[in-house]
This record gives structure tokens, C-alpha cells and sequence, in this order.
């Protein structure tokens, strides 16, 4: 107590110390979880499999190929070598060449990353846009019907299978109602009207003035955003609506109503711009979920992301690519992580 | 008072139960049991989730008796191929003129079966993780709780996937698969109660009697942990049978002809826009029977946990 409160004092100095003492700390957690990771994925493609080479090689292979790949994947090297190996090959984006494709890995991962960008995007975009208006509403109308019907809302979203219902959508508004486009992201016949530039083809068609192929992505798009944004909505809403229970419960409501202040001012200036900080928080946290949302949702929509690279991979028994795709997702999650942690620091003024 | 007759009337089973003088340990605990369950009871959706998880539980006891054709032998293929839900076909038949009701009934056995396995691989891997970890705390503690934390830093799926992906496809492989991603929050929560625990004076009245430290933490400190985790692990049951479907959707779960609800769905995929039934059915026992855990968790919370309620 005694030193925080001389530290404090201290000026410039101290404070510039300590924050480069946060700082550091922050590195290290970093870089120890990054490793960890690494190690995770090392010992998957490595440990896990009865032999590696095997399935690489397939076991009808004759013993020489056998030799020759084994030595290649430096599998006659100590364990610990080879982890140091792969450690640095990780550092610098090299996964190996995937199987499927001949492509390096993280060329593959590059040129499908956006697509998956795109859609995550969306959803959370569209989450953050219902999700915290209805978790607001369900917190001031707390009790009564429309409450009951967030939660069941969000309860059903906790519930259901994400492939399922996306099958049940492409049923629905694609096959029976004919309102959106099928699977995939854009027409064969719009395809060659643009050049991919960003990878984003809603951006890419904008900036290029084909408006045509502008409105097939967006009706080929709606339909899986939509999806992910309900599974970020059921998500948002509900933690909206307990940390407004929390602040419309605080002292400076009351005060604010007693100096005469609208309901709306009161809601939506005050006690929402208090919950918005933890809010940052889930936000971030519900668009790592999608990363893995997307997993499914790709496949279902046949969308050319990363979530169906790696699963195209799997039945391909692609190793590499499985590996290189789970470590990129890892390191997204942990950097997301990062990012509403630092972005709380930044919001809060009582973490400074 | 001294062994009141059961067969008294509600009224005096009541008071028996609400005695606030129990003569039992056996007394005192239907008590409290008594309690929780008036206090569950009033939660209509909570009784609704209970309703589920024990109809899937008859459901897979009994799925001999119910189903009324066989799981995984179809009928004929010139006549009873994806015939729509019917009176003889109440979810209608499949690609294999197999009767999808059959099958979503045998396919309750797979999906408690991979629910109860996981709990009871990743449970004592959490609790035992977590209870030494914050028993013993100081390198121990710091080194399991980073490891626990780059386990948490893989979205559960996409891990899982990995492991499946290396391990090969099959229900045993998912199930481990799942096992491993499920447990780090299992020691979390392990760990805030252990720290808790630790310093209490019966620990420390143990520990001079001369109990080992192996002892002190498989005698007396896991035994108070674990109330709490069997909450965590209900209210995560509906996340474990989503990542199971999804696994066997990908088809990276039970392999074929096993009707597990996943790869049901991924068959009906084919036949999607003229036979949606064949998907349509087995997702929704998914949805159904998640949504029961769901409001089953949510339900044992807030009578468990009041301060969490809200």
C-alpha cells in the first residue's frame, strides 16, 4: 500500500516505469501463449498419430519412400529438436505445403482468410445491431413479455444446431420462397466482372462500380450473416441485458431521474454508455465465436473460407493445412483477446 | 417424533421434511433437497428442461421397445425410399428406406453416451487439475494455469477438430477429442473454490493430524468441489452434444451406419430440397434435446447459485 502510494508520487518516471512493467508482463503472457499453442499443434501433427508417416505416405508405401519421408519430416531427429524447428518455421507463417492444393499453407490460408473476414464481420455486425437494442429492451422492460421473449430467443440460440438451421434457411428462403441466392459467395456469371483487389467481394464490386455483381454478393451473403449474426445476437442481447440490469440499479440513475432527466436520455446516454465498456468485451469475444461458427456455416453455404479450407483438408487428411488453419484461428482468438483487453483499459478510467 | 411413518398425510411428510430439528443425516438432506426442488419447481421452463433430459433418458433405456423398426436395416428400396412423414413413417424413411423415427430414437443412446463419457473423462481431469493447482499454487499453480489457458485460447470446435483429425474419425475419438477441450473450465472453477477451501481451519486441524498432502487434497478438498462443477458441467452438456453433432456432421464422428443425429443430418443434406425431412428430423431431436439441458442448467443455477441469478 505504502510503496503503490510513493510509486505514485514519483512523477513521469515511475509511471513510465510501471507502464513499461505492464508491458512487459503483457509480452511475455503473450509470447508464452503463442508458444503454447505452437506446442499444442506440434503435438497433434506429431505425438498424436500412431505415425506421421503413414499419413503422409499412406501404408502401402515401399520402404525406402518410407525412409526417405521420414527423414524428410525430420522425424529421426529428437522430439525436442524437432519442436524447435517447427517453433521457428511457425514464427515465420511457414505451415508446409498443403497436400491438397501444393500450395504453401499459409498462401492458401491468405487467400481464403478474407472471405471468412467478410462473414464474421456481418454477423457481428448484425448481432451488435439487434443484439444490444433488444438486451436493452428486455432490461428496462425486465419481467414482462418482451423480456421472456429475448430470453427464449437467446435460449434458442445457445440450443441450436448452426448447420441445421442454416440447412433449414437455404431450404426456406432459397429453395421454397426464392428470396436469396444459394450456396457460394457470388454467380459464375458475375465472377469475371471484377478482380479481386482486397479479397472482400462486397467491397471489391463496390469500389469497381459493378453493381450487378454487387447485388448477387449481397444476396448470396445475407443468408449466412444473418445466421451468424443471430448466434451473436442470442449472445449480445442477453449479456447486455444483465450488465443494464446492473447499471440501472446504480445510484447515478437515480440521480439523473431526479434531475428530471427523459427515460431515453437516462437509458440510452447514462446507463448504457457505463455498460458499454464490458460490453466491448463480449463484442470481441462473440466475433472469436464466429471464427468457429464459421467452421460449420462455410460448409453448409459452401462459402470459400477458412472454416471450409480446413474441413476440406480434414477428409483430405490434409495434416498440414488442419494444423496451420487451427493455429492462425488460435492466434485470432488470442490477439481478439488482447484487443478487448486493452481497449477495457482504454475505455475504463478506473483500470488506469 | 422418533421415525415418523412415511404414509403420514402431505401435510406431515411436509413438516418431516421441513423439520427444523432433523433427527438424520438422511432426514436433513431430503430437507434440502425438498427445498431446492419447490424452489426449481417454480420456474415452468426449468421443469420443461427436466422434462426433456428424462425423455431422453427413457427414450435410449427403452429404445428397443419404442422404435418400431429396426436402426439401421431398411425396408425395401423400390418402395419404401424418402417417403414423407406418414402414418406407418412418422418422421418419414431415408436414402436407405430406413425409418428416420427408428433411428432418431436409437440415435438417443449415442448422444448420452458421448454426453455422459465426456463428463466423466473431462470432470476429474478438471477437478484434479484445478484442486492442485490452487492447493499447492506457487510454479505449480502458474504452469498449470498457463497451460489451462492456451487450452482455453482454441475455440472448442476447431480443436476438437484437430485432435479428430490426428486420432481419425470414430465416436471414441470424439468423444476424446471433446474431453480434452472440455476440462479447462472445469479446473478454473476447481481452482477459485480450492483457494477458497485452503485456508479454512479443518485443513489446517488435517494437516496437523499429519495428512499427506495427496490425502488432504483427494479426502478433503475435492469432495467440497464438486457441487459445483456438476452445475458447470450440466449447463455445458448442450454445448458438448452441439460440438458432437457438429463432429458428426463433418462426418468426423459416429461413422455410418450408426444413427447419431449429426451425420443424419449430413445425409439429408443431398436430399434437402425435395425430401427435407430426411435432414429436417434428427436436427430438431438435436435442438430439442439441447434446449432441455439448456433450461434444465439455467433452471438448477439459479436454485444452486442465487447469486448468479438475475
Amino acid at each position: 500500500m505504502v510503496s503503490a502510494v510513493m510509486n505514485g508520487g514519483g512523477g513521469h518516471g515511475s509511471a513510465l516505469r510501471s507502464f513499461l512493467k505492464k508491458v512487459a508482463q503483457f509480452v511475455i503472457v503473450l509470447a508464452t501463449t503463442l508458444l503454447g499453442l505452437v506446442a499444442v499443434t506440434f503435438f497433434i501433427g506429431r505425438v498424436v498419430p500412431i505415425d506421421p508417416v503413414i499419413a503422409v505416405v499412406g501404408d502401402r508405401a515401399p520402404a525406402h519412400v518410407y525412409e526417405r519421408v521420414r527423414t524428410e519430416l525430420g522425424l529421426d531427429r529428437p522430439l525436442i529438436e524437432q519442436f524447435v524447428i517447427y517453433v521457428k518455421k511457425a514464427a515465420t507463417g511457414d505451415f508446409g505445403n498443403s497436400v491438397l492444393t501444393t500450395n504453401p499453407v499459409m498462401t492458401d490460408i491468405i487467400n481464403v482468410f478474407p472471405a471468412t473476414l467478410e462473414l464474421a464481420t456481418l454477423g457481428t455486425l448484425i448481432g451488435v445491431l439487434i443484439g444490444i437494442p433488444l438486451g436493452v429492451l428486455a432490461a428496462v422492460k425486465r419481467g414482462t413479455l418482451i423480456d421472456q421473449f429475448v430470453r427464449v430467443l437467446g435460449l434458442v440460440g445457445y440450443s441450436v444446431p448452426i448447420f441445421w438451421l442454416g440447412l433449414m434457411g437455404l431450404l426456406l428462403f432459397y429453395a421454397k420462397l426464392g428470396w436469396v441466392a444459394g450456396p457460394g459467395r457470388i454467380d459464375v456469371t458475375y465472377s469475371y466482372l471484377y478482380t479481386p483487389v482486397t479479397g472482400i467481394v462486397l467491397l471489391d464490386t463496390a469500389m469497381q462500380g459493378q453493381w450487378d455483381a454487387f447485388w448477387d454478393a449481397v444476396s448470396h451473403v445475407i443468408l449466412p450473416a444473418c445466421l451468424l449474426g443471430y448466434f451473436s445476437l442470442a449472445y449480445i442481447s442477453r449479456m447486455t441485458r444483465s450488465f443494464m440490469l446492473n447499471e440501472l440499479a446504480q445510484e447515478y440513475v437515480i440521480a439523473a431521474r431526479v434531475k428530471g432527466l427523459s427515460e431515453m436520455r437516462v437509458i440510452w446516454r447514462h446507463a448504457l454508455r457505463n455498460a458499454a465498456v464490458p460490453l466491448v468485451t463480449v463484442i470481441a469475444l462473440s466475433y472469436a465465436n464466429l471464427l468457429e461458427g464459421s467452421v460449420l456455416t462455410e460448409t453448409v453455404f459452401a462459402w470459400p473460407g477458412l472454416g471450409q479450407y480446413i474441413t476440406n483438408s480434414l477428409q483430405n487428411a490434409d495434416m498440414n493445412a488442419v494444423l496451420g488453419g487451427t493455429l492462425v484461428i488460435g492466434t485470432v482468438f488470442v490477439l481478439l483477446n488482447l484487443v478487448s483487453d486493452l481497449l477495457y483499459r482504454l475505455l475504463d478510467p478506473r483500470t488506469r | 417424533m422418533a421415525g415418523a411413518p412415511l404414509a403420514e398425510q402431505p401435510a406431515g411428510l411436509r413438516a418431516w421434511l421441513l423439520s427444523p430439528e432433523p433427527h438424520s443425516r438422511w432426514q436433513a438432506r431430503l430437507g434440502r433437497f425438498y427445498l431446492g426442488w419447490r424452489a426449481f419447481s417454480r420456474n415452468p421452463l426449468a421443469v420443461v428442461g427436466l422434462g426433456i433430459v428424462i425423455l431422453l433418458i427413457l427414450l435410449a433405456i427403452f429404445a428397443d421397445v419404442i422404435a418400431p423398426y429396426s436402426p439401421v436395416a431398411g425396408g425395401d428400396l423400390r418402395t419404401q425410399r424418402l417417403l414423407p412423414p406418414s402414418e406407418t413413417f412418422w418422421f418419414g424413411t431415408d436414402d436407405q428406406a430406413r425409418d428416420i423415427f427408428s433411428r432418431v430414437v436409437y440415435g438417443s443412446r449415442i448422444t448420452l453416451f458421448v454426453v455422459v463419457l465426456v463428463a466423466l473423462i473431462a470432470t476429474p481431469i478438471g477437478l484434479l487439475v484445478g484442486t492442485v493447482s490452487g492447493y499447492l499454487g506457487g510454479w505449480v499453480d502458474t504452469v498449470l494455469m498457463r497451460i489451462t489457458d492456451i487450452f482455453l485460447a482454441f475455440p472448442r470446435l476447431v480443436l476438437a477438430l484437430a485432435f479428430v483429425a490426428a486420432l481419425g474419425p470414430g465416436i471414441e475419438n470424439a468423444i476424446i477429442a471433446i474431453a480434452i477441450t472440455s476440462w479447462p473450465p472445469y479446473a478454473r472453477i476447481a481452482r477459485a473454490e480450492t483457494l477458497m477451501i485452503r485456508n479454512s481451519d479443518f485443513i489446517a486441524a488435517v494437516k496437523l493430524q499429519g495428512a499427506s498432502t495427496p490425502r488432504i487434497i483427494m479426502g478433503h478438498v475435492v469432495p467440497l468441489c464438486i457441487s459445483s462443477l456438476i452445475v458447470r458441467v450440466t449447463l455445458d452438456m448442450a454445448g458438448i452434444i452441439l460440438t458432437a453433432a457438429g463432429l458428426g456432421f463433418l462426418g468426423l464422428g459416429a461413422q455410418p451406419p450408426m444413427p447419431e443425429w449429426g451425420a443424419m443430418v449430413a445425409t439429408g443434406r443431398n436430399y434437402l430440397i425435395d425430401q427435407w425431412w430426411v435432414a429436417a428430423m434428427p436436427g430438431l431431436a438435436i435442438f430439442v434435446v439441447s434446449l432441455g439441458f439448456n433450461l434444465l442448467g439455467d433452471g438448477l443455477r439459479d436454485v444452486l447459485d442465487p447469486k448468479a441469478a438475475k
